[in-house]
């Protein structure tokens, strides 16, 4: 029988989801500290997985290009440009940038504008790998009407694409925006964590590319425990910023099969600082429109009972 | 580094993990710097004023490596008394000679050497790139040389190195590149810090740094600090060149330069090397140390592998089949005699100077004056379709109609599609396997020349002309396979390696390389790679299974040598620095060089071993003699020959710059490359007038995304689309003063072109305050042609030909523009737009650019004052340039 | 086919039979799904490369099927790149196998408009000629001094740094044998 927290709460989705031989839960640890935005990631997917073309348009988001997960972008770097938040007090007088802060927004100025060319050699530019985050409580997964999103034995979440139909239902029920239906075809399409890779004993192609080691690829107990000592090395070295995202089980996805060490708020990134699964009150609802049903139903057979009286 | 050479900059990541310092140093903040700990922005074109700051912080605070400097560097040895600084002449060393732009290097010399200078004027080897020679050794020198161990002696190397760099002070630093002192001396101290028998430091650059009209003393002065440091020849230091393409070492190596034949030996020059004996004593110097001592048998043989039984002892091994030299035959001086008619065909081998050689303009003008063009290549680049599809035909200045090139463009093999060996950036030759055939009519270059030396040699037969015995003599007989009569690739490599004669037995070293005609060496620095027969270059023991020196990967020359001059890494005892540093050693049991890796020395000479009077070659190496490729055995912190434009680092400004070099009277380069010709120019530059016309510095490099001249990656969907357009960087600073718009276009305009990108205003570039008054950079990546999934303005459009004097590589890393928004005209409106910049910057076809800015030089053709280099002075200078 | 196994092919049969009843996971999975295999498992063969970009040398395994490049990918036993690429090395098979490449020889005849087709045989007697011709008007001999040149101007190359080493060996003696001086390559520039 499906668990307690089959649909909210801390979870491993591979038994849950009828894997009698599940394999240990795999996912991605994606390391920003060490991120330098080469989109090796990017490239090495798409060569894979033989992702079509995401048109040619300069966007002038920094040096992305590819703007955001898309179906046809399975993984996604993110720049932000951006003064250096306000240092600790040992810093240089002066050296310390009161700007606005940056919300991760595209807008007219370019992200993370400073002032005063004097502190602007002080500057930050965050790189980040973006990927579908392989929830643990995966909405898209839930409103599937065909089966066509599936959980693996891994614990990852594949759209397969000789069942889905086109309908879109995930689209909307993703809490981070990353499953997109392709033009001109219509079905879904997302990272897949290479599941073909995997089967074989392999490394997803994006994670084997990464020249740094931000994207590191493994089973997810582990990746958790190494990204917890990362964080402490970094806070040891003066580098208080850092912090991991989506690697909590009891967040409101029940922990993200992807998740990141990032140096700056999520929605720096672009990335919601919260994200809920949306389909969590499914049950609570199903319940009321099931009470609901049954009391009208009831106050029919009332009404046919006392109308005969 | 993470910019353009990504998985190389995995290594830096992990020195970083293991609690490495790291400081980025460049004009833009990249995505190297992203991850630095330091990022110092620095106006393009001074770093020699930055690393000549360093080193004065290194010997005014004898934070040197004492006993590494005194035993392995020549700091003790005494100089010339005829030696005048660039301290005594504003800039100039003695030796000038303003008639030729050159030096005559004899007061330069070791004490008591002054005779022996092998080079009065240097006029000659600059026109030959004759420094390119020394890629794999150094000049020699007459030994011994007198030495004050003191390091007290007023003229030994050491006192002069504090003299000449003393004015580089800290304030100087931030004076000329805009770098503020705390930045600096935060670099410097940690830099010096990393030095001593426990610690290394290791500097890295990209070949950018090569193009300067002075790039090649960047590198010397990097090596100076290098040597200071102790931090050459040992694990964890060095001087890291990183090349840009997959076998750029090997292209120098076994070199298509016109200079240069296999294993830098020099093409010969009608006038010096008229003779066989001549040739070979100019590459030996008899009576002198090193190795160089044996290169009879390395030239021998290469002629002996050229042309087999027809080179004969007798017969000097054909070496009058050697075409000669008579002056500067480069590729720019090519094409500005394609311009003027004297060239009848041209060959492009994987190669698109119409967008990856400086003025553009130039190369496609050139082209379009040719007979006949040959193109192999993958795809239709550019320098295919310049005759149909260039700005030059939309000028109006190539009309398809009346341009009379035939070309003929055919299609090549991919990396996947052959095989043969790379040689990579640390001199470590891998073979690739072939994967498939190549598609249609597509070839190897190694197919396409021993097909077309087939045929040539074939209409030749029987010809009674002496000038084709050269061809008819070649041995040419490689075996072949498959349906297009592929040619073998290890049978060439094998030949490379070299073999005796009698028996094509391969050789293992090129110790074994013989003077009588006995062996065969197509590249004698290479030999060893086909040693016993094998491909060493194809061995591929995985990492796991080796140690980390990973020496069963590949092969690299020398002699499969990973570090070179590793002899360094022990004392002069022999012993290792340190057990933390420790790489190859002595060890006195077994009486024998050992280690990590193949020692760079005789592997039974004792340290102790002191060479007898009269010695020569080898044997004239002492045992403490690390740097045994020297003429003295000693890494040179001074260099009394070999470098044509000083025997010390100087800062010159760029051959275009907006400002007045604030260290010397000199302002640029005095030896430096400059060709006039109509279809050249350079902007002007103080103290010349009308600076101000080109008032912003910009810089062009490489995007992780793209590669080179983009022939490789605006044809590949994948990449085109993650920079699918030209654009400029420009600092918010800049775009409010140009009034530019994020996103919007602008238009950049030299004394050459004027060029269309889209904006990026950000951060990344910022307004430098420079000897009082503020700079503005803008960047630029110079990937973008008319061809491919994405096009746009070639960068390199907007550089004039302005080269280095030791190996005529272009300074096409730093010139001045103007920056305007919007697009640029087209059509004749744009060459009226220059034009017209031209006629203001004072761009006459009478102006001649001054060279000498001194007058220290004693008359010449000094165009400036030299004593107006105040700041105040300076600033006025460039009073209208609206940059103030 | 049994009953059976007809049912076991139908996800809803699974679904309320087998482990999985919310049918998310084990009873989902397509018949496409559970045959996938990499296809660098079922290659024909794997080739031991370089990678043809910068001159870090990464090592690149190059996966062959039906005589096609079908993947490209780092080498984990290099000891310089450990299987890692950069973009433009993960980008190698679309290099290799771009629509854009041209497979067969262009013509361009003096004073055209347009491209021609050439065969390639044909090309390479009429570069031959026109190499015999160029050096035949412009040969030096000697020089005003009767020193000999041997050589010609008439001709010249510029060449890449993406070609191996027996291929710049060869056209680098080819070139000298011929009296082309002026041969020249990236490392110039």
């Amino acid at each position: 029988m499906p668990d307690a927290n089959s649909l909210y709460g801390p979870l491993d989705p591979a038994p849950d989801a009828g894997w009698t031989d599940a394999q240990p839960r795999m996912g991605f640890f994606t390391d920003t500290s060490v991120c330098i935005g080469c989109k090796a990631c990017e490239v090495a997917c798409k060569e894979w997985n033989d992702v079509p073309g995401s048109g040619l348009d300069l966007l002038g988001m920094s040096y992305d290009n590819t703007g955001a997960l898309t179906a046809n972008s399975w993984r996604h770097v993110a720049f932000v440009e951006q003064p250096r938040p306000a240092a600790p007090a040992a810093d240089a007088p002066g050296s310390s940038v009161a700007g606005p802060q940056f919300l991760g927004m595209p807008g007219a100025r370019p992200p993370g504008r400073g002032t005063g060319a004097e502190t602007r050699s002080d500057f930050r530019w965050l790189m980040m790998s973006d990927v579908c985050k392989h929830c643990t409580h995966a909405a898209c997964l839930d409103v599937c009407p065909t089966g066509s999103l599936f959980r693996t034995e891994f614990g990852t979440v594949v759209v397969q694409e000789d069942i889905c139909n086109g309908c879109g239902y995930c689209i909307p029920a993703c809490p981070y925006g990353v499953i997109d239906q392709r033009k001109g075809d219509g079905r879904a399409w997302k990272c897949t964590l290479c599941y073909d890779r995997l089967g074989a004993g392999g490394t997803p192609a994006c994670a084997q590319a990464c020249p740094t080691e931000s994207i590191q690829y493994g089973p997810l107990d582990e990746l958790r425990e190494r990204a917890a000592h990362r964080v402490a090395t970094l806070h040891e070295r003066g580098v208080p910023q850092a912090r991991l995202y989506g690697h909590d089980p009891t967040d409101g996805v029940g922990g993200d099969g992807a998740f990141f060490l990032l140096l700056d708020d999520p929605e720096v990134y672009g990335l919601p600082p919260d994200p809920v699964v949306t389909t969590r009150d499914l049950p609570r609802m199903w319940k009321r429109a099931g009470l609901a049903a049954l009391a009208m139903a009831a106050a029919a057979v009332a009404a046919f009972v006392g109308g005969s009286s | 580094m993470a910019e353009a050479h990504p998985v190389g900059f995995q290594w830096v990541m992990e020195a970083k993990r293991r609690g490495a310092k790291v400081f980025h140093v460049d004009p833009r903040f990249t995505r190297t710097s992203a991850v630095a700990d330091s990022y110092l922005p620095i106006r393009a074109g001074t770093d020699i004023a930055l690393l000549g700051g360093v080193v004065r912080h290194i010997l005014e605070n004898e934070l040197d490596f004492r006993e590494y400097v005194l035993a392995y560097t020549n700091a003790a040895t005494i100089v010339s008394d005829q030696f005048a600084d660039t301290e005594d002449l504003d800039g100039l060393f003695s030796g000038y000679r303003p008639d030729t732009g050159s030096y005559d290097t004899s007061s330069w010399q070791y004490a008591g050497h002054e005779g022996h200078a092998e080079i009065t004027g240097t006029g000659k080897e600059r026109d030959s790139a004759a420094g390119l020679r020394h890629e794999s050794h150094g000049m020699p020198v007459p030994a011994p040389a007198q030495r004050d161990e003191t390091l007290q002696h007023p003229r030994c190397v050491y006192q002069i190195l504090r003299r000449h760099f003393a004015r580089y002070t800290p304030e100087m630093v931030e004076r000329v590149c805009g770098i503020p002192q705390d930045k600096f001396l935060e670099l410097a101290d940690a830099w010096a810090a990393n030095s001593g028998r426990e610690r290394t430091g290791a500097l890295v650059y990209s070949v950018g740094w090569t193009q300067h009209s002075v790039g090649v003393q960047y590198i010397r002065t990097g090596a100076i600090i290098q040597t200071l440091l102790g931090n050459m020849g040992r694990p964890g230091g060095g001087i890291l060149a990183l090349r840009g393409h997959a076998s750029i070492q090997g292209s120098t190596d076994i070199p298509t330069l016109y200079n240069l034949l296999p294993g830098y030996l020099p093409m010969p020059h009608h006038a010096d090397h008229e003779t066989f004996d001549d040739w070979v004593d100019s590459i030996r110097h008899p009576g002198q140390k090193g190795f160089w001592g044996d290169s009879r048998a390395y030239a021998a043989s290469l002629l002996k592998a050229y042309w087999g039984d027809a080179a004969t002892p007798e017969n000097d091994f054909c070496y009058d089949h050697l075409p000669r030299m008579t002056g500067d035959h480069g590729t720019y001086q090519q094409v500005l005699n394609m311009i003027d008619g004297k060239i009848r065909g041209y060959f492009l081998l994987g190669q698109n100077p119409a967008v990856g050689s400086a003025h553009g303009r130039a190369q496609r003008l050139g082209m379009a004056n040719l007979d006949w063009l040959v193109v192999r290549d993958l795809f239709l680049i550019e320098s295919a379709t310049f005759w149909k599809n260039s700005p030059e035909v939309a000028t109006g200045e190539i009309v398809p109609e009346q341009c009379r090139t035939e070309v003929f463009f055919l299609p090549a093999a991919s990396h996947v599609e052959k095989e043969g060996t790379f040689t990579q950036t640390q001199r470590l030759l891998q073979w690739r396997e072939k994967a498939v055939d190549p598609p249609g009519d597509a070839r190897s270059e190694l197919w396409f020349f021993y097909h077309l030396g087939r045929r040539l040699r074939e209409r030749l037969a029987g010809s009674p002309h002496p000038r084709d015995r050269a061809l008819l003599d070649l041995t040419w007989d490689y075996p072949t396979h498959g349906p297009h009569a592929e040619p073998s690739a290890e049978a060439v490599l094998r030949e490379i390696n070299g073999y005796e004669v009698a028996t094509g037995r391969p050789l293992s070293a090129f110790t074994q390389a013989r003077d009588d005609g006995s062996t065969a060496i197509g590249c004698w620095i290479y030999t060893g790679v086909y040693a016993d027969g094998v491909n060493q270059a194809a061995r591929r023991r995985s990492r796991h299974e080796q140690d980390w020196v990973a020496a069963q990967w590949g092969w690299a020359w020398p002699a499969n040598r990973r570090t070179l001059y590793n002899r360094a890494s022990a004392d002069p005892q022999g012993r290792p620095w340190s057990e933390r540093k420790k790489y190859v050693w002595w060890d006195p049991d077994a009486g024998e060089w050992t280690g990590y890796d193949v020692p760079d020395f005789e592997k039974t000479k004792p340290p102790t071993y002191r060479p007898p009077e009269g010695a020569s070659g080898v044997a004239a190496i002492a045992g403490d003699d690390a740097f045994v490729m020297q003429g003295d055995g000693k890494a040179w912190l001074y260099a009394p020959s070999g470098v044509l434009d000083g025997p010390l680092p100087a800062h010159y400004e760029p051959a275009e710059s907006p400002m007045r070099n604030p260290l010397y009277g000199q302002q640029a380069n005095p030896t430096r490359k400059v060709y006039e010709h109509p279809v050249n120019s350079v902007n002007p530059s103080p103290p010349e007038a009308h600076s101000a016309v080109f008032p912003y510095v910009f810089t062009v490099s490489r995007l992780t995304e793209h590669h080179t001249a983009g022939g490789m990656s605006r044809t590949v969907r994948p990449l085109a689309e993650l920079q699918p357009e030209m654009f400029v960087e420009v600092s918010p600073e800049l775009a409010a003063e140009a009034g530019l718009t994020h996103l919007g276009w602008a238009h950049l305009v030299s004394g050459r072109a004027a060029i269309e990108a889209k904006v990026l205003v950000t951060d990344r570039l910022t307004p430098l305050r420079v000897d009082g008054r503020i700079i503005h950079q803008l960047w630029l990546p110079y990937h973008f042609g008319t061809e491919g999934l994405v096009t746009g303005d070639s960068a390199n459009d907007l550089f004039g030909i302005t080269l280095d004097p030791n190996v005529l590589i272009q300074e096409s890393k730093v010139g001045t523009c103007d920056v305007r928004p919007g697009r640029r005209p087209t059509g004749p409106a744009l060459l009226d737009l220059v034009a017209d910049y031209r006629r203001r910057a004072g761009i006459t076809p009478q102006r001649r650019v001054p060279i000498v800015t001194t007058d220290a030089a004693g008359g010449g053709d000094a165009a400036g004052s030299t004593d107006e280099r105040s700041p105040q002075a300076s600033a006025d200078e460039h009073d209208g340039g609206g940059d103030a | 086919m049994g009953l059976r196994t007809f049912l076991a092919g139908w996800p809803v049969y699974r679904q309320l039979t087998g482990t999985d009843p919310l049918g998310r996971g084990a009873a989902a999975q397509s018949a496409r799904s559970a045959a996938l295999t990499a296809r660098t498992e079922t290659a024909d063969s794997v080739a031991r490369s370089v990678c043809p970009y910068c001159a870090v040398g990464c090592g690149q395994r190059v996966f062959v099927t039906d005589g096609r490049v079908t993947q490209i990918e780092g080498d984990p036993d290099s000891p310089i790149s450990r299987g890692r690429l950069c973009p433009k090395g993960s980008a190698s098979k679309s290099l290799v196998t771009s629509p854009l490449r041209q497979t067969t020889v262009r013509y361009r005849r003096p004073y055209a408009t347009e491209w021609e087709d050439l065969d390639l045989d044909t090309a390479l007697d009429m570069i031959a000629d026109r190499i015999l011709a160029a050096r035949e008007d412009t040969w030096e001999d000697v020089d005003d001094a009767g020193r000999p040149l041997h050589r010609t101007l008439g001709i010249s190359s510029l060449g890449g740094a993406t070609l191996d080493n027996e291929e710049n060996y060869l056209i680098k003696k080819l070139f000298t044998a011929m009296g082309a001086l002026q041969i020249e390559n990236q490392a110039r520039i």
